[in-house]
């Protein structure tokens, strides 16, 4: 009985595999990950020939699978760096970018700290150190605890590229893994600042003003929110017209597309 | 095998000659397939031991050895990029020391338990709930340890503190107190020996008990600010260790047989003082050898440390500050290796592999030095 259901599934898997005739691969950064998922499945259900998978490893790792031409498409929260074109120049590989969409990123600070508004320059120092206590910037008498996303993260290096002017992250800052532990972190902690993707604010945390805008769609769209990057899936090469992975890094210009990415809480680069 | 090779010479004498021909091949042949798989998994060891060197010596050759071993500025990722580690080895250090603390007296505490006062039956059951703690993936660990233990240790540190402090010392100091006043009335004459004992045992109890509560009140007004500390994650690897120290300082206590307890009794001996002064001496070295396995299993733990140590690269201050983050090998290497980039070959590639050669040189001279300890523990016991 055994034996039969083993080889009834089997014959089965051999006749999945035998159907899809396209396979697309997806790695790379946690941030991007959600759209991917979300775009993978959709694809799916239009094109049950084509098979998607996705793992999410952060957006180096993304970048090296894409060099090493062991995914089709890396999905990375900032864009490539000269050494890993280097790699990929010497290997063959031309990356080509594709922005699928728009992501701010909000401090975040515990619902009950009644900090509202820091300044680019206040959150600096919050991260360098120089400023130790949430009373030198109008809150509480409480030392603050500074959260960051590992240094493995594209999250991280946008913050690092956009709030800390080569400057270095104080040594007492706690690094975690990633954007869900952020929050999970920050909404337990009541003296915790950090920072996360737009689409894991809630009601958990409070997200603050910068520089008095708040992080919303409108204000990352037009600049106005100081803490936002794009978002990239890349390709070797630009796809094929009208194979599969072009299809698949062309979705965020549909309709659907955008609705998906505005969805999981980011921004998309349409608007229908 | 000497059984064997009997057994076929019995048997060839009625056996045709090519048939037992036969028979010494099939033997031969499973003894050669068993033997490389026997020694593949040795193999294994040695390839891991090259692979690891071969990548951590460029690092070494890049950046030479004393930055990496003095200085305590951790930053792969900046321009110029440092790579001190000394923090990151006394984090190591830190909460592996946390976890012996931990995971010992409680170990050894409840194999004696387990080997030497529960009836038979009762141990029959606890055991194996104790080495279930082993089978719980440590994520799941490291889950409670991020989403139930450090928000606990945020909002009640003081009492979580104090309530731990009363747990491990009420016990001790109640032993202490007991031993003391029988010790000073054992040097008094006859006559005044029982009021002796009750006097010093009450004066020292309330002592004790003073101290207690000053204690529990001063730690109660500790606040901690932020749960992913030391003291969190050494609290987790203690557990975590526990069913290893367990188990193995079980199998001591019982590897030092009845006939050495039941001397001990037939000299009179209570059960407490076989306990203390027969086996548990007879068995140090097997428990030794139990504290060693606790160490390279909290040592090695890289999950629990990656999800609540709260990966901060720098030494606490004081040193023995176990309320504040920090950041060990395990967690580096595995958080780091995601940008550390393979193809190019840094600097901040071969970094992580002279951590991973520091830590399996460590476990290495740590399990030669158990098994030394097992094998000397044997031989004393003649066995």
């Amino acid at each position: 009985m055994k034996k039969a259901i083993l080889s009834i599934a089997l014959m089965a898997a051999v006749a999945v595999t035998a159907v899809a005739e396209e396979t697309i691969v997806i790695d790379g950064s946690t941030t991007v990950g959600p759209i991917a998922k979300a775009f993978a499945e959709y694809f799916m259900a239009e094109n049950p020939d084509v098979n998607i998978t996705v793992s999410e490893s952060g957006s180096g790792n993304g970048a090296k699978s894409l060099v090493n031409a062991v995914c089709d498409v890396a999905a990375m929260s900032r864009p490539m760096k000269d050494n890993e074109f280097l790699a990929a120049a010497e290997k063959g590989i031309q990356p080509v970018a594709h922005v699928v969409a728009l992501d701010g990123l909000p401090i975040l600070v515990h619902p009950k700290n009644p900090v509202a508004n820091l300044t680019i320059d206040q959150i600096r120092k919050i991260y360098t150190g120089e400023i130790t206590n949430w009373k030198e910037v109008g809150g509480p008498d409480m030392e603050i605890v500074v959260i960051t996303r590992d240094t493995n993260s594209g999250t991280y290096e946008t913050f690092e590229k956009l709030i800390m002017s080569k400057q270095r992250i104080s040594d007492k800052a706690e690094y975690v893994g990633s954007n869900g532990a952020i929050r999970q972190r920050v909404q337990s902690t009541p003296a915790a600042i950090g920072y996360a993707g737009l689409g894991f604010v809630d009601k958990t945390v409070k997200a603050i003003t910068v520089n008095g805008v708040y992080p919303s769609a409108a204000t990352v769209r037009t600049g106005e929110y100081a803490i936002a990057r794009p978002l990239f899936m890349y390709t070797n090469g630009y796809p094929k017209l009208g194979s599969a992975v072009y299809q698949f890094v062309t979705l965020y210009l549909t309709e659907d597309g955008q609705e998906m990415v505005e969805e999981i809480g980011f921004i998309p680069v349409t608007s229908y | 095998m000497l059984e064997n090779s009997s057994t076929i010479q019995k048997r060839s004498l009625v056996m045709s000659k090519s048939t037992s021909r036969w028979r010494q091949l099939w033997a031969a042949l499973g003894q050669g397939f068993l033997f490389s798989v026997t020694s593949l998994s040795t193999l294994t060891v040695f390839f891991i031991f090259y692979f690891i060197a071969k990548d951590a010596f460029p690092f070494f050759k890049l950046e030479g050895f004393k930055e990496f071993f003095t200085s305590t500025h951790w930053y792969p990722s900046g321009h110029p990029a440092e790579f001190g580690a000394m923090s990151i080895f006394f984090g190591t250090g830190l909460v592996t020391l946390g976890a012996v603390v931990v995971a010992v007296p409680l170990g050894v505490a409840a194999a004696v338990c387990l080997s030497d006062v529960l009836p038979f039956n009762v141990r029959q059951i606890v055991k194996p709930v104790i080495e279930i703690l082993a089978a719980i993936p440590s994520v799941a660990y490291g889950f409670f340890a991020l989403v139930v233990f450090a928000p606990l240790l945020q909002n009640n540190g003081g009492a979580v503190l104090s309530i731990g402090a009363w747990l491990i010392l009420a016990p001790i100091l109640a032993l202490l107190v007991v031993v003391l006043s029988d010790l000073i009335a054992d040097r008094c004459p006859d006559a005044a020996r029982k009021v002796v004992r009750w006097g010093c045992g009450l004066a020292l109890g309330a002592a004790a008990l003073t101290g207690m509560i000053l204690l529990g009140n001063h730690l109660r007004g500790i606040e901690i600010i932020s749960g992913a500390n030391a003291l969190n994650v050494s609290i987790i690897l203690g557990i975590m260790a526990l069913p290893t120290v367990v188990s193995v300082s079980e199998d001591a206590l019982q590897a030092c047989g009845r006939e050495l307890r039941e001397g001990s009794y037939a000299l009179g001996a209570t059960r407490a003082e076989t306990i203390v002064k027969t086996v548990l001496p007879a068995s140090v070295s097997g428990i030794l050898a139990a504290v060693i396995l606790g160490v390279m299993r909290a040592i090695g733990e890289t999950m629990v440390v990656w999800m609540a140590s709260g990966n901060a690269a720098r030494i606490p201050e004081p040193w023995f500050n176990m309320l504040q983050p920090v950041r060990t090998l395990t967690a580096t290497i595995a958080g780091d290796m995601g940008e550390a980039d393979h193809v190019t070959g840094s600097a901040r590639f071969h970094v992580l592999f002279a951590m991973a050669f520091c830590l399996l040189t460590f476990s290495f001279v740590m399990n030669l030095a158990s098994e030394a300890i097992v094998r000397r523990s044997r031989k004393k016991l003649g066995k």
